[in-house]
């Protein structure tokens, strides 16, 4: 895309166009909106983890005063779920819960003191039912079933691919690494708690304000659970108090109020407190993983076969991306010739699981880069140099068929080591004190939307007029990752405007053309593009008639600096305002569209459209650690982070995003899970969340840390905006496994588990005392029912990216 | 049991106006800020003392205003993020927080900026420790902190006369 001359807005620090309105607390968050007669709504949660309902007396509290509506599952006879492979959730229970927190009913009254006290009088009948804590109790226990679809059982989702015959590249491998990993589950955390309002307008249609990510997405799924038009419902998305991926599923109190607010014809708040926000999860799935891993006696990978068993939690939410996404990025960072990945999602009676920043991608990037540590030890290699010596080429195709473009890894890898003094440190900083490194590699947007369809992607309008004015509307969304901030950069670069003289109208589905929303770090790439190209649209009518007033070809017109002038003679100029002013004359009003569709990925194997990108980031991390060999403690003086980002859109926002991984990798690789613990029998046996709350749920504070060092990478890619790649996932990827492996330099002991907590490290320095394998991580891995696998061929094995027989293989050179 | 409580009547030193408001005393201030006075830009995200957003200055304190009933303030000088400008002017914490990436998503900025405000009133040149003492108690889950510190600093320097 558009990327020549020289670049005014891109590339500079700037204030954030919307700045002004964060720190002066007018940014307008889902639970400020306060409009007249409105009223509150509180949900009834479920304290069983699995139950049926047997029988909901809400007589006493319909008789309480001041409360207007109560809803139970009966007001709601359609399922709805963000994936349409994934339809299993009721708004309120279908007489069934299956997490405790699931909603059974839902009050409105005239404030939520008087919805609290009402849920009090409500009395629910259950029957309790059997429940399933974890993914191995799911596989031995097939009956009852959490839900009556799914693979088999309480499975949810189980595959099996491979690219080229994994088994025969192991064999033939100087080493084969068999590792098992475990990744505890952890969760967002927004600060912000989810709220939604919805209001009915004047016409009796809806329009629901709420904190999302994904305006477009529960714009779709709120007409079917609501059995309403499209077209009669209005979704804004509220600029979010965060997301992480938290925001991005239509949420049980979404249509609840929606719907009260259609019945009732006033507008519905409905705010979740704390504890709720814990139940609606939606966070990190706990995968346990076998990776089995050949390669030969110099460190390059022959093959790697990588199991994944992913705890789901009660329903389906974005799980069958996400058991894609434990897998299908392993290729992308370091060749590797032949790949297979099994994968098994369970189902399990625990708040849902879905995507969290880097969704899927974590926990098996934890286990090979840890992996690969312990392949660079045994090999006696530095890890660095190992690294750098099997980093992906560039526009090249993996074994699973996705398309690499630019990679800048390596310098990655070399600038952080060259910054953290790695040679000198590595192995030699003595006792107790470690460094370690990692890298990882990222999508820049999924290259396919989760409903089929080959319309665009993201969609951006502009208006502009003789007041000088330009306005874009984009369906993005603004959840603090500063996308309203690339937007109207992108465009203010190509009309040579100041960006702060750009309004941004974002997040609106009656307003604003189509964007999927702010998830797997596609706004930059994907509305950027966009954007540009509404921009040039408009550039060439403004041009066109500026050139008729200056006497020159368009071509040789310069817009900067709020002028259009000739390039060679800035003194024949017109002001941005008067162009627009001879363009409107000439063309009658003006507007632009730009679109973006993602390039059709090479792949052509049923699944193989997750994973394709336009573009991946890619990053490389060391870490430094201190770890107290009495208490196992451990502290991080210091972390340095590379990221390939291929061009700084605004160099402020690119390091907050790069920093901000940083402190949530660091906080998943020491002290996030989301634990559950079963209450003694005489108390029900039941499952219950072990810490929702802020207080006991460990999250870094300013005092826990360290200082970062950010390197930003530029390679402008030529898929992007004039080059910009992603900043707000990848950065995360490599920051738990550079912390085990810095651990492991530190004390010589293997953590293969996360969060890396001082207990795991005492009992494994206890076991180096001891004289046994200085290792804590889980022992074993169960069988599972993978089927058999999808065989695809590799592109240098003769494969043309379908399915395709093990014979069909041509000879390797 | 009564579902209207009935409402107390009094006033607080708002932003240095003088302001009477009448509201359920269960209320805490945060609720009393938010519903009562339409000062919505002091946020919340536990309503238990755990996540510091809902920080206001309480007769130049730091407080948590979830933790504190309406009842508790009568007569108090209460600054919230709304006063924290000189009319158009922004602060020069504020101004340092929106040039310096210290506000990413913004929901945890209120209470940052009234918070590092206190320090600065009584510490113009605090240390990097200092100032991560201070704001130890605001969760802020978007900046990995590191920008915010710089635009404290930044702040301070700018407040030089
Ligand atoms: S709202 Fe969290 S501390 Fe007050
Ligand atoms: S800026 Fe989002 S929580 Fe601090």
């Amino acid at each position: 895309m558009s990327t020549q001359g020289k670049l005014r807005v891109i590339g500079k620090a700037r204030r954030r166009v919307d700045g002004r309105a964060k720190v002066t607390g007018l940014t307008r968050f889902a639970d400020d909106i306060v409009l007249p007669r409105m009223l509150h709504c509180r949900l009834l949660r479920s304290p069983h983890p699995h139950a049926e309902i047997l029988e909901i007396i809400t007589g006493k509290a319909e008789k309480l005063p001041g409360v207007h509506l109560i809803l139970t599952g009966k007001d709601f006879p359609v399922t709805f779920g963000i994936m349409p492979v994934a339809q299993d959730e009721y708004p309120l229970a279908n007489g069934r819960v299956r997490y405790v927190g699931d909603p059974i009913a839902a009050v409105i009254a005239k404030d939520e003191q008087t919805a609290t006290e009402a849920l009090d009088l409500i009395e629910v009948k259950f029957k309790q039912l059997k429940t399933i804590s974890n993914p191995e109790e799911a596989l031995q226990n097939p009956e009852p079933r959490i839900h009556d679809y799914g693979d088999q059982g309480n499975i949810h989702r189980i595959q099996s691919y491979e690219f080229g015959d994994v088994d025969e590249a192991l064999a033939k491998s100087d080493h084969v690494f068999d590792d098992l990993f475990f990744y505890e589950g952890n969760t967002h955390l927004p600060i912000e708690q989810h709220a939604s309002v919805a209001a009915p307008d004047g016409e009796g249609k809806l329009t629901l304000w709420s904190s999302t990510q994904v305006p477009h997405y529960i714009h779709r799924a709120l007409a079917r659970a609501l059995q309403m038009p499209a077209s009669h419902i209005r979704v804004i998305a509220c600029p979010n108090g965060g997301g992480f991926g938290g925001k991005c599923d239509l949420h049980n109190h979404e249509i609840v109020v929606s719907r009260a607010a259609l019945k009732l014809g006033r507008p519905v708040k409905i705010c979740l407190n704390r504890e709720e926000v814990f139940y609606m999860h939606r966070g990190r799935h706990p995968v346990l993983m076998r990776m089995r891993t050949g390669v030969t006696k110099d460190g390059k990978l022959t093959g790697m076969h990588l199991q994944t068993l992913l705890d789901g939690g009660g329903y389906g939410s974005y799980g069958p991306a996400s058991t894609f996404y434990t897998g299908v990025l392993q290729t992308v960072t370091y060749e590797l010739p032949r790949y297979k990945f099994d994968a098994c999602r369970a189902f399990t009676n625990k708040p849902p699981c879905g995507p969290k920043r880097g969704h899927g991608t974590p926990q098996p990037r934890f286990g090979q880069e840890v992996q690969l540590d312990k392949i660079a030890e045994k090999l006696k290699l530095d890890p660095a140099e190992l690294r750098l010596n099997i980093v992906a080429k560039p526009d090249t195709l993996t074994a699973n068929w996705l398309k690499i473009g630019t990679i800048g890894l390596a310098e990655c890898i070399r600038q952080a080591t060259a910054r953290s003094d790695w040679k000198k440190k590595f192995r030699k900083m003595g006792p107790g004190r470690g460094i370690g490194i990692a890298c990882s590699s990222y999508l820049s947007g999924a290259g396919l939307p989760i409903y089929w369809n080959k319309m665009p992607h993201s969609g951006v309008q502009l208006l502009a007029d003789r007041s000088g004015q330009v306005t874009v509307f984009c369906g993005a969304t603004e959840i603090g990752q500063g996308s309203d901030d690339v937007l109207a950069a992108m465009v203010a670069e190509v009309l040579g405007m100041d960006p702060y003289d750009i309004r941004c109208v974002t997040g609106d589905t009656a307003l604003t053309p189509v964007d999927l929303g702010s998830y797997s770090s596609r706004v930059t790439v994907m509305m950027g593009n966009a954007a540009i190209q509404a921009a040039e649209k408009l550039k060439a009518q403004i041009a066109e008639a500026a050139g008729e007033q200056l006497e020159v070809i368009p071509s040789r017109l310069s817009f900067s600096d709020g002028r259009v002038f000739v390039t060679e003679n800035s003194n024949k100029s017109l002001s941005f305002k008067e162009a627009v002013e001879f363009a409107e004359v000439k063309f009658g009003t003006l507007g632009a569209v730009g679109s973006y569709t993602p390039p059709r990925a090479p792949g052509r194997y049923k699944g193989a459209g997750v994973g394709p990108s336009p573009a991946y980031s890619y990053s490389a991390c060391v870490v430094e650690v201190e770890v107290d060999q009495a208490t196992g403690w451990i502290a991080v003086p210091k972390i340095w982070i590379a990221h390939d980002i291929g061009r700084t859109v605004n160099p402020v926002l690119a390091r907050g995003q790069v920093e901000g991984s940083v402190y949530m990798g660091l906080a998943e690789a020491l002290m996030e899970e989301q634990v559950f613990r079963r209450l003694p029998p005489k108390m029900s046996h039941a499952l219950v969340h072990k810490i929702p709350s802020l207080l006991e749920y460990k999250s870094p504070t300013s005092l826990d840390m360290p200082e970062i060092d950010t390197i930003l990478i530029e390679d402008p890619d030529p898929n992007c905006p004039f080059g910009a790649k992603e900043a707000g996932q990848g950065p995360l990827l490599p920051v738990m496994p550079a912390v085990a492996n810095a651990i492991f330099d530190a004390v010589g002991v293997r953590i293969d588990e996360l969060p890396i907590t001082p207990d795991k490290v005492l009992k494994a320095l206890e076991l180096k005392a001891a004289g046994k394998n200085p290792r804590v991580g889980p022992e074993r891995f169960p069988l599972v029912p993978y089927p058999k696998s999808i065989f695809v061929l590799p592109p240098w094995e003769g494969g043309d990216g379908k399915e395709s027989k093990r014979d069909d293989a041509v000879a390797v050179v | 049991m009564a579902a209207v409580p009935q409402r107390v009547h009094l006033k607080f030193l708002v932003n240095g106006e003088e302001t009477p408001v009448s509201f359920a005393p269960y209320k805490t201030l945060l609720e009393v800020l938010r519903e009562d006075l339409n000062l919505t830009g002091t946020k919340h995200g536990c309503e238990l003392g755990e996540c510091g957003a809902c920080a206001v200055l309480i007769d130049g304190e730091p407080h948590l205003s979830c933790l504190v009933l309406g009842v508790e303030c009568e007569g108090r000088r209460i600054e919230t993020v709304e006063g924290l400008a000189d009319g158009a002017e922004l602060h020069p914490l504020q101004a340092a927080f929106a040039d310096l990436g210290a506000a990413q998503c913004g929901y945890c900025t209120p209470g940052i900026l009234m918070t590092a405000k206190a320090l600065l009133d009584k510490d113009p040149n605090p240390s990097r420790e200092t100032i991560k003492e201070a704001i130890s108690g605001n969760l802020c889950r978007c900046t990995g902190y590191q920008q915010i510190f710089e635009a404290i600093e930044e702040a301070a320097v700018r407040m030089k006369p």
